[in-house]
């Protein structure tokens, strides 16, 4: 069928911001989509309010909007764009929610724009449980027993009859959000009102649980002629009662028969056709009874998700590039397999290697949170391994993950509940004794009972401890396939442990080459052969190397190598023969940041991405690395070669013994291949760039301190302590308040501030451990301070800004939870001037070639250096969507040898526009969390508001983020005492504007005081009515709540987590406050408008031509 | 357990070093791979990898173990089973036993542990390959004569080694649970319509479909004669899959050539070709053959891509085909190769692929649906 010709213009809803359950996943194949639609010789117009994204980059789509993701702002653009068609299945639960919406407030019909991909009807019955759960049973396949439910009591009342535990699913959420699995009366009721809360149509199904049964998914795709394959099958290592996203996967499926896994495909198949999923892929769920093979239908997503994103890396077969084609019209024998050319895209793939998935989590953000994985996903990233055999890739998953481990265990970073198994010794003594601990026994078989981030460590412990296979599985209900691969797993590290006495590493023995090639097949790393064995993994290394046992690398090729593949994407394994041969051109390796987790994201892909594209153009051979199947990276087409490896020493330099590339790029995939640039260098690895001695001045405080001084740049007081008492030391010298954090971290991970000693005492008692490997960074806090980001890039010998972005909050919440604005809002122009002087010595004197972002605080008129990063930061996307100058494209030439001059990038550009990045947070994950800012960062996502003028771009930057501000109703103010002068005026705008206004009594009374007319209303702690119940009654709009302290315990801290709970937007913050206020009144006054990003990059452009030709030079900085 | 070495040698001289599993002898035959990810336990058994020494491109085997309702035969029929990892462990409801104990209780040696990706690409590149398997003799240079020294699979007649000795009647049904399709109204079992199934190595699958759809089933040696056959008075007529080159097969061609257009027939993969051979057409050896269960093949009437399991070395020339007579209905997409054609005027067709999957998809179930109709209406 041909492709269709009645349409010529199609808009693709993006995913928005990154939130746990939907990540940069959507940006993989929204990325994909415009591709395959611009190909096909389509205009694509995108929205998308995600400026981290690559599908946001003004050349990927014709007409791209960074704007919200509703339906308000859809019609917006449809009405301006008039697209003949909108695929709304490649922007996750977002892109398809806002479709409906879209749909039933008619948007749809009144432009005349078809639905393409799948249809209203479709999307209803296929997410609709009650409609989906008819179908089901219509074609002959069985669900799980279930009932409806739309009030509690209902809930209560099925529950009792049906029996526990039971699991409770709203309809219409995101993620399995709002789902639990209920073993009693009690924990039913709270997961029902919570469930029935959230359902987009107030309805949750109570449902027979059929935890323990064995899970997995098939993604399936179909085309218009009713063609369908199944891609690939997964089977789940954890079953079922932990939600897909938070399970380790694995495929293709690995104990299913043919007879079963045929089954599975027949209904998959069956399923999708009721569906009536026209075109496109969808994902199927199944549970199956391990002891009888029953098979249930779990659910199915009739759009692209995580599961076919990673399906498509899996085996191949690009998944989001083929439904965009079927959605207009092609079928899938006329599409060609894109790896073997030769053969058509209708078949199903056949893969020759195992597939490990693991989530990344990030519970040490939340203290307090319950770290239990259930069917709500918590996982705020993953990772995925190829190996020859389970084992390798389980092994290879675990060093991706970026939790510092590397691999199974066995690498001085087990930790058995309170024991520590830091020392081989202490290993050795551990296994031997373990046996003989019927007490550990039994904790460990409790503790393995429930689905955890850590599980699969105290399985290998389980083992250890004489646990037979049979007793784990009924412990755990993991199949005894996996739990026997693992035991394999120690069978092997026992042969280690035994040879670790007479193995001599400066000999090459045959027997020594035997056992570690068993090591390496059996994914083992060099650093846990330097464990065992009492050496280090240069050693190791060099033994290995000298013994011949070298990695090979080999395709994935969607078939088996049954035919001739032509996409170079290789994964390494210990085989015979090497398939990823060296070419001649010239090459450049850019490293990729591995999983997504809180501080790592996105944007760094993006970054990644970029400079592949621009080396490209340069003529270069690129070479990406990276772990993460989410991203735009790890698609085979970004770069010339794809190698879906683990991010360590050990992994890169083997890619860099087959490949020899002229250089590696280290500074754009965040701070995972920056750690590594001393090591591969001083491994003979050319870093591009920045030097790995100006990246170590940076991050090291001492010489950094040299620097700062030596350039007469001011900084906070600051100190350096390995224990308490010399922390106490530091903090009195520099005065309290602090910010006290460990060296070498992301995110401001563990980052606090601290106001007293005895504060300062507790935090060095629990949250870390100093030693001298990993001292204790203080710094004096600077209150109420001004806080500025600027991203800068450099070629050693021109210095450019990017740009300048003056926070919205002040210093001392992490900048990547901060809001920013481009340009700078508040601050005067020789502030902004001494700044950029300032970032331009810094880059100077670390002779920055790339990407360098600096911290500044603002206090008294001072400005204060708070931190140099020598990488690309996390505003790089932000600020090339800002100026319209992609400045990692920028990075990437200058880094290969390009001079700023040459590239024409010479001058700051200052827009004539505002743009504010929002951060998004995960708190609706994590109930009862205090939603305050702090130096810890804890967003997972960010937004882009464009705009005019400040107010606008600020209001859609909150409607971006799910926080729209209201235009009406009541406004809750409780501030602390030191607030309270500046929340009048606030006040007076919004009373101004039309607003009720509540307070609680000590804020009420001041701002009666001023004349301002306020209600005050209870405290929750001072009986009721209160501010609970104005919560929960839909009485209130937004809440404006500042932190007198800090905890959850707090009353106010329980009001913002209400709030969060109801999806009331909450301000923490006196600067937010004010923003917020600008926003409505500027709602108020001016509407919202939308405009394309072209839109403003081409007024940009001709905003500078006329300064050409008006002043002979090009527009300057802050003139 | 101590590991025992083993070699896998191919007549052009590439080795391959592993271990051994299942039961320790030496093997000879031609190497193939199969590119299904699961199913192995069907593809042991079934007859048409008599000769063949198989290769499974995935890696893990042996995971859900032997059970005792998936055999496609009575004993595992491959020379030789080469694996990358055996399953240490078996795990699976339905299972009895594992794969090692399985082949061993069988005689059939194997060997794991090798680049098996590496001898797939090695075939693909460089064709199909005779090899020979040995634990005892591990002198590679040794091997390589002697892999040489087989006979080569072209004009090998090896359905005669499979085929059943005398005649039986076949009543099994699909196991329960695992039937498709599913709305197929059982129909009672007297006056049925009999089918003669020539055996050239059938697979249990086929008759299990064909009984499903209705037909009464009387299973007979591939050197039956077309007069015997008729003294049955059968409504029907099947031929089977099975090994070897079709073109040796020359008493049941013969056969098939007398039956054609006295009685409707069918034909699956060696029948396939065997009826194209008795209608004029020639068959020819393929590079490395299709073994697999995910080969897209088109109806060329309807224009539906069907995704099949496949299981063979030759094929049917197109060029010789006879188009006034004979409609080639299905192509490979893959490399365009005939996978089925009909006969114009009388009751005969054929599919290159196996309808009966196990392993493999369902997709082209709908061939046994067309066969009860030409056997009963008269329609194909």
């Amino acid at each position: 069928m041909p492709k269709r010709t009645d349409i010529k213009k199609i808009l693709i809803i993006g995913s928005g911001p990154i939130i746990i359950g939907q990540a940069c996943e959507f940006d993989y194949s929204g990325t994909q989509a415009c591709k395959a639609l611009k190909e096909e010789g389509y205009e694509v117009v995108l929205i998308n309010s995600n400026p981290a994204t690559i599908m946001t980059d003004p050349d990927l789509a014709d007409r791209t909007y960074i704007e919200p993701i509703t339906a308000e702002f859809l019609e917006k653009i449809i009405k301006k764009e008039k697209p003949d068609a909108c695929l709304p299945t490649m922007g996750g639960q977002t892109g398809l929610n806002t479709a409906v919406r879209a749909y039933e407030t008619g948007v749809f019909e009144k432009y005349g724009v078809e639905l393409i991909g799948a249809k209203y009807e479709v999307i209803r019955k296929a997410e609709d449980r009650e409609a989906f759960k008819k179908a089901m049973l219509k074609i002959g396949l069985a669900v799980p027993k279930s009932q409806f439910a739309y009030s509690v009591e209902e809930a209560l009342s099925i529950g009792d009859r049906m029996g526990y535990p039971m699991v409770v699913r709203p309809s219409f959420t995101l993620g399995g959000f709002g789902s639990g699995v209920c073993f009693n009366r009690e924990e039913l009721e709270r997961t029902a009102r919570f469930g029935l809360e959230y359902s987009m149509n107030h309805e949750i199904l109570v449902e027979e649980s059929v935890l323990g049964w064995k899970e997995y998914e098939l993604e399936v795709m179909r085309d218009l002629k009713n063609n369908v394959v199944i891609v690939c099958s997964i089977e789940n290592f954890d079953p079922m009662g932990v939600h897909t996203g938070d399970s380790i996967t694995v495929a293709p499926a690995q104990t299913l028969t043919d007879k079963e896994y045929q089954r599975m495909r027949d209904a998959a198949l069956a399923i999708i056709r009721e569906i009536g999923v026209e075109t496109g892929g969808s994902n199927i769920q199944f549970a199956v009874n391990p002891k009888n093979g029953d098979m249930v239908v779990i659910e199915m997503n009739p759009r692209v998700s995580r599961s076919s994103a990673l399906a498509s890396k899996a085996t191949g077969f690009p998944i989001a590039k083929f439904a965009a084609k079927l959605a207009v019209g092609l079928t899938l024998d006329e599409i060609p397999n894109d790896i073997t050319k030769y053969t058509p895209a209708s078949f199903e793939p056949a893969i020759d290697y195992c597939i490990v998935k693991i989530p990344r989590f990030a519970f040490e953000k939340f203290p307090g949170v319950n770290s239990e994985l259930t069917t709500s996903m918590k996982s705020v990233g993953e990772t995925m391994a190829i190996g020859r055999t389970f084992k390798e890739a389980l092994q290879k998953g675990l060093r991706s993950l970026e939790i510092k481990r590397f691999g199974l265990g066995a690498d001085g970073k087990d930790q058995v509940f309170d024991v520590k198994l830091e020392t081989r010794g202490k290993l050795f003594d551990f296994i031997k004794n373990a046996p003989d601990d019927s007490e550990l026994r039994r904790k460990i078989r409790s503790y393995i009972g429930t689905a955890r981030e850590d599980r699969l460590f105290y399985i290998k412990y389980a083992y250890y401890a004489g646990m037979s296979t049979e007793e784990i599985h009924d412990a755990s209900k993991i199949d005894p396939w996996f739990l026997e691969n693992i035991k394999q797993i120690i069978d092997v590290e026992r042969g280690l442990i035994d040879a670790a006495e007479t193995v001599n590493l400066t000999e090459t023995k045959e027997s020594t080459k035997e056992l570690i090639r068993l090591a390496k097949r059996t994914g083992f790393s060099d650093r846990q052969l330097a464990f065992l064995w009492g050496s280090d993994e240069k050693s190791i290394r060099e033994l290995r190397l000298s013994l011949n046992v070298r990695a090979v690398f080999k395709l994935v090729d969607t078939c088996a190598a049954e035919f001739a593949a032509f996409t170079p994407y290789y994964y390494s394994t210990y085989e015979d023969e090497n398939e990823a041969v060296a070419s001649e051109k010239k090459k450049i390796m850019i490293l990729g940041g591995g999983p997504n987790r809180i501080g790592q994201g996105i944007e760094f892909d993006y970054c990644c991405c970029q400079a592949a594209m621009a080396l490209r153009e340069l003529g270069y051979e690129t070479i990406m690395v990276n772990s993460n199947p989410e991203t735009v990276s790890t698609d085979y087409d970004t770069s010339d070669k794809l190698f879906f490896e683990p991010l360590t020493r050990e992994d890169i330099l083997n890619i860099c013994d087959a490949q020899k590339p002229e250089g590696i790029i280290v500074q754009l995939g965040g701070q995972t291949p920056l750690n590594l640039s001393a090591s591969l260098e001083e491994a003979g690895i050319k870093i591009l760039g920045t030097s790995a001695h100006s990246i170590e001045a940076a991050e090291d405080r001492d010489k950094f301190n040299k620097i700062i001084s030596k350039l007469k740049i001011r900084q906070p007081d600051n100190g350096i302590a390995l224990n308490a008492d010399d922390a106490c030391r530091v903090a009195a010298k520099v005065g309290y308040p602090v910010v006290i954090r460990p060296s070498f971290v992301l995110g401001g991970r563990a980052m606090e501030i601290v106001y007293d000693e005895e504060q300062l005492r507790q935090y060095m008692r629990d949250a870390v451990e100093a030693s001298d490997e990993h001292p204790i960074l203080i710094d004096r806090f600077l209150e109420d301070a001004l806080e500025i980001d600027v991203d800068l890039i450099g070629d050693g010998e021109t210095f450019v800004v990017g740009a300048v972005m003056e926070h919205i909050e002040e210093a001392g919440i992490h900048s990547g939870d901060s809001a920013m604005v481009i340009p700078p809002h508040s601050l005067s122009k020789e502030k902004v001037k001494e700044i950029i002087q300032k970032t331009e010595l810094l880059a100077k004197e670390l002779n920055i070639k790339g990407l360098m972002n600096v911290q500044y605080a603002i206090k008294g008129g001072e400005v204060y250096c708070l931190e140099v990063n020598p990488r690309a930061s996390r505003t790089v996307p932000f600020v090339s969507k800002a100026i319209g100058i992609p400045l990692a494209r920028i990075a990437a030439c200058v880094m290969a040898g390009k001079r700023l001059k040459e590239l024409g990038f010479t001058e700051e550009i200052i827009p004539p526009h505002v743009s504010v990045k929002e951060s998004v947070f995960p708190f609706i994950k994590f109930p009862g969390v205090d939603i305050i800012l702090s130096p810890e960062m804890k967003s997972t996502g960010e937004v882009m508001g464009i705009d005019s003028n400040f107010g606008q771009a600020f209001y859609k930057s909150q409607d971006s983020a799910w926080c729209r501000l209201p235009d009406k109703g009541t406004v809750f103010m409780s501030v602390k005492d030191a607030d309270k002068p500046k929340i009048v005026p606030i006040a007076k705008g919004l009373a101004e504007l039309g607003f009720d206004l509540v307070a609680t009594e000590g804020t009420a009374a001041h701002l009666k005081s001023q004349g301002i007319p306020v209600n005050s209303v209870k405290k929750i702690a001072e009986g009721r009515p209160n501010i609970a119940d104005l919560l929960k009654s839909g009485t209130v709009k937004l809440l404006i709540v500042t932190p007198v302290g800090k905890g959850p315990a707090l009353d106010e801290a329980k009001i913002r987590s209400l709030a969060v709970m109801h999806e009331i937007p909450s301000l923490t913050t006196i600067n937010a406050a004010k923003a917020a206020l600008s926003g409505m009144r500027a709602y108020r006054e001016k509407g919202v408008t939308v405009r394309a990003l072209q839109d403003y990059h081409a007024a940009m452009k001709r905003d500078r031509i006329s300064n050409v030709r008006n002043s002979g030079r090009l527009e300057s900085r802050h003139a | 357990m101590k590991e025992k070495k083993a070699i896998l040698a191919l007549e052009d001289g590439e080795i391959f070093a592993g271990t051994s599993f299942g039961y320790q002898r030496d093997a000879g035959g031609e190497v193939v791979f199969n590119t299904s990810m699961c199913g192995y336990q069907e593809i042991l058994t079934d007859p048409s990898y008599k000769g063949q020494m198989v290769a499974m491109t995935y890696p893990l085997i042996g995971n859900y173990g032997i059970n005792e309702s998936d055999l496609e035969s009575e004993k595992p029929q491959v020379e030789a089973f080469i694996i990358r990892e055996l399953s240490a462990c078996v795990s699976n409801y339905r299972s009895t036993g594992s794969l090692s104990d399985y082949l061993t209780g069988h005689k059939i040696p194997g060997i794991q542990g090798i680049d098996t990706r590496r001898l797939t690409k090695h075939l693909r590149d460089h064709g199909v390959k005779l090899g020979i398997l040995s634990s005892t003799e591990l002198d590679p240079k040794k091997l390589v004569q002697r892999a040489k020294a087989l006979p080569p699979m072209e004009g090998l007649d090896l359905v005669k080694d499979v085929t059943c000795k005398t005649p039986y009647d076949f009543k099994e049904e699909l196991e329960e649970g695992f039937a498709w399709p599913k709305d197929i109204a059982r129909e009672a079992h007297d006056g049925k319509p009999l089918v003669i199934c020539f055996d050239s190595g059938i697979k249990r699958n086929i008759l299990r479909k064909l009984n499903q759809r209705g037909f009464s089933l009387r299973i007979v040696p591939a050197t039956t004669s077309a007069k015997e056959v008729m003294t049955y008075k059968p409504a029907g007529v099947f031929l089977s899959n099975g090994p070897g080159d079709p073109a040796a097969v020359t008493y049941l061609i013969n056969t098939a050539r007398e039956l054609i257009g006295k009685i409707p027939i069918f034909g699956i993969c060696l029948g396939h070709q065997i009826l194209s051979i008795a209608l004029g057409a020639k068959t020819y050896k393929l590079k490395f053959g299709h073994h697999g269960g995910n080969h897209p093949v088109i109806d060329l009437k309807t224009k539906a891509v069907e995704i099949t399991a496949q299981n063979h070395g030759f094929a049917v020339d197109p060029d010789s085909v006879d188009k006034s007579m004979i409609e080639i209905t299905h192509l490979n997409l893959n490399d365009k190769t005939v996978e089925g054609y009909r006969h114009k005027k009388l009751p005969l067709f054929a599919v290159q692929y196996h309808p009966e999957a196990s392993p493999g998809p369902h997709d082209p179930d709908y061939l046994f649906e067309r066969f009860r109709k030409m056997v009963v209406e008269g329609v194909w």
